[in-house]
């Protein structure tokens, strides 16, 4: 169980009293009916969904029932981060679990 | 392959069953393939097995990052039914149905497949509602199914609280006769079997890390431990990891990776035989023949690729079934297990073909995969033969979420979504 810090009530709570609500910073088509089927598709289903770092929407249901944004690892479940929405995040995923593998792997291939 | 048969288990006791072939061979892979399958779960082995049975490929590789049947596979709630609201996904899950029911003499392998029926109980108006809607849609497609009161649930389940005590009273249900329960790791190990005897060379402990993409078609795979492998089709089924994958091969899939649990108690006298499902206060519950009371939890809600999940989301699952049978209040658990399962926006799988030519996926079963473990192969495998989405995938197309053809089964996937 997670032990998350709410930045509205500036203290720890339980996983519990928080509601996941998905990737965050999702901004929505400033003109939707603009949209191509494909573009609005995106918008409306396709999500990150990454082994590794994650910024996430929460919301503390059954506290203040306010939203923030946490950076999480979806492999180590470790909470890197908490921030107000409209807040950067200072953690951003740059490498992925195996990218670096993966480029190793292709350069050994070209070299034989 | 040798055949087993009520004799071969005689003539073998003579030896003292020292003698018994190995179940399949643990071949070296070779560098080309006709089709590569990237993952040995259910899903992935029963494809492999209806390409070499049904459309005479046996040049196919099984890859597989740990062992045949180590995930989901064989760590779920072994549930079967085919009791699905809307036509396209109804047609899928009955199409399984068929061939679970006449699996284990096709595998030549005891699946122990048990038609012990699955009630799924509605606690409230609109549950019996949408139980009557989909009993009766479900009937119009030619699948069984009754809509039962309290004293005909009763009936089945003598020891389940029916009365008006618990918090949300039993209202009613809907009762599938042919459902029931497999063994799930003989699902795996008679479909790897079989596909091993038609000539699949099914690799363990071998990771794909990458896609070979050329000119926007898929020619090969790269594996961290035998080098590249060219194909001319590759067959993702991946499950939890599908969305790793698809990034590997240049595009986005609309899942969300969650843990989902599972847990076992320790084995006790035959008490329940039928399979009790409920959404509305969040369980399901069956016997094993082993004895032990098999027990499905919810998701987490957030994504996750941990294989492991809260203790609260247990704890939620185990008060509703000690409200549902007060008489398991003091029966132990013993194992629990969390897998990773895909969740798709509208509770159906994804059986596709994709942006990249010649690499096709079967992913998004979510919570539900296990049922549809025959039918998903034998569907997946008329795709990867033609090369196109066979007529039962095309609306299970990951395009789907572009043009709004979707088929919502939030209801009928039931417990856990």
């Amino acid at each position: 169980m997670f032990y998350i810090f709410c930045p509205h009530c500036e203290e720890h709570r339980e996983e519990e009293e928080f509601h996941a609500a998905g990737q965050a910073h999702i901004p929505r088509p400033l003109d939707p009916e603009a949209c191509s089927d494909k573009e609005w598709g995106e918008y409306l289903f396709f999500r990150d969904n990454p082994r590794g770092i994650h910024h996430e929407l929460w919301v503390h249901a059954v506290g203040c029932r306010k939203f923030f944004n946490i950076t999480r690892d979806t492999q180590t479940y470790e909470i890197k981060e908490v921030y107000k929405v409209g807040e950067k995040p200072k953690f951003t995923a740059v490498s992925e679990t195996g990218a670096d593998l993966k480029s190793s792997l292709k350069a050994q291939e070209s070299a034989t | 392959m040798q055949k087993y048969s009520g004799f071969g288990l005689l003539k073998h006791a003579l030896s003292h069953h020292e003698n018994w072939q190995r179940v399949w061979r643990n071949p070296v892979p070779k560098k080309k393939y006709d089709v590569v399958i990237v993952g040995g779960g259910g899903h992935g082995l029963a494809t492999a097995y209806y390409l070499a049975k049904v459309h005479n490929i046996t040049n196919i590789a099984v890859l597989e990052k740990g062992y045949l049947g180590g995930g989901n596979t064989a760590r779920n709630t072994t549930i079967v039914r085919s009791n699905y609201l809307w036509d396209e996904s109804a047609k899928l899950y009955e199409h399984a149905m068929k061939l679970w029911e006449g699996l284990s003499q096709d595998l030549n392998y005891n699946v122990m497949f048990s038609q012990r029926g699955v009630l799924n109980l509605g606690h409230t108006l609109q549950d019996m509602r949408d139980i009557s809607r989909r009993v009766n849609a479900n009937r119009l497609n030619g699948i069984d199914g009754e809509v039962l009161d309290p004293q005909q649930i009763k009936e089945i389940v003598p020891m389940m609280d029916c009365s008006d005590r618990p918090r949300y009273p039993i209202m009613g249900a809907s009762w599938q006769p042919r459902g029931g329960v497999a063994r799930h790791d003989a699902v795996a190990w008679g479909f790897a079997r079989a596909a091993d005897a038609l000539g699949v060379d099914l690799i363990q402990q071998c990771e794909v890390v990458d896609f070979i993409i050329e000119d926007g078609a898929a020619t090969g795979v790269r594996t961290k431990t035998h080098g590249s492998i060219s194909a001319d089709r590759i067959g993702c089924v991946t499950a939890g990891n599908s969305s790793v994958m698809a990034k590997m091969a240049g595009f986005k899939l609309p899942l969300e990776s969650h843990p989902l649990q599972a847990l076992v108690s320790e084995p006790i006298k035959p008490i329940l035989d039928t399979v009790v499902m409920s959404n509305h206060v969040h369980g399901y519950i069956s016997q094993s023949d082993k004895g032990d009371l098999v027990i499905g939890a919810g998701i987490d809600g957030y994504n996750g690729y941990g294989q492991r999940g809260s203790y609260h989301t247990i704890e939620h699952t185990v008060q509703a079934i000690v409200e549902l049978f007060p008489v398991f209040s003091r029966v132990r658990m013993n194992r629990q297990w969390g897998g990773i399962v895909d969740t798709c926006p509208d509770a159906c799988p994804i059986i596709s073909a994709t942006p990249v030519e010649n690499l096709f996926f079967n992913c998004g079963w979510g919570t539900g995969g296990f049922k549809a473990t025959p039918g998903s192969g034998h569907v997946f495998a008329e795709t990867l033969a033609a090369g196109e989405a066979s007529e039962m995938a095309k609306p299970f197309s990951m395009f789907r979420f572009h043009d709004g053809a979707l088929i919502d089964e939030h209801g009928a996937a039931g417990v856990a979504h």
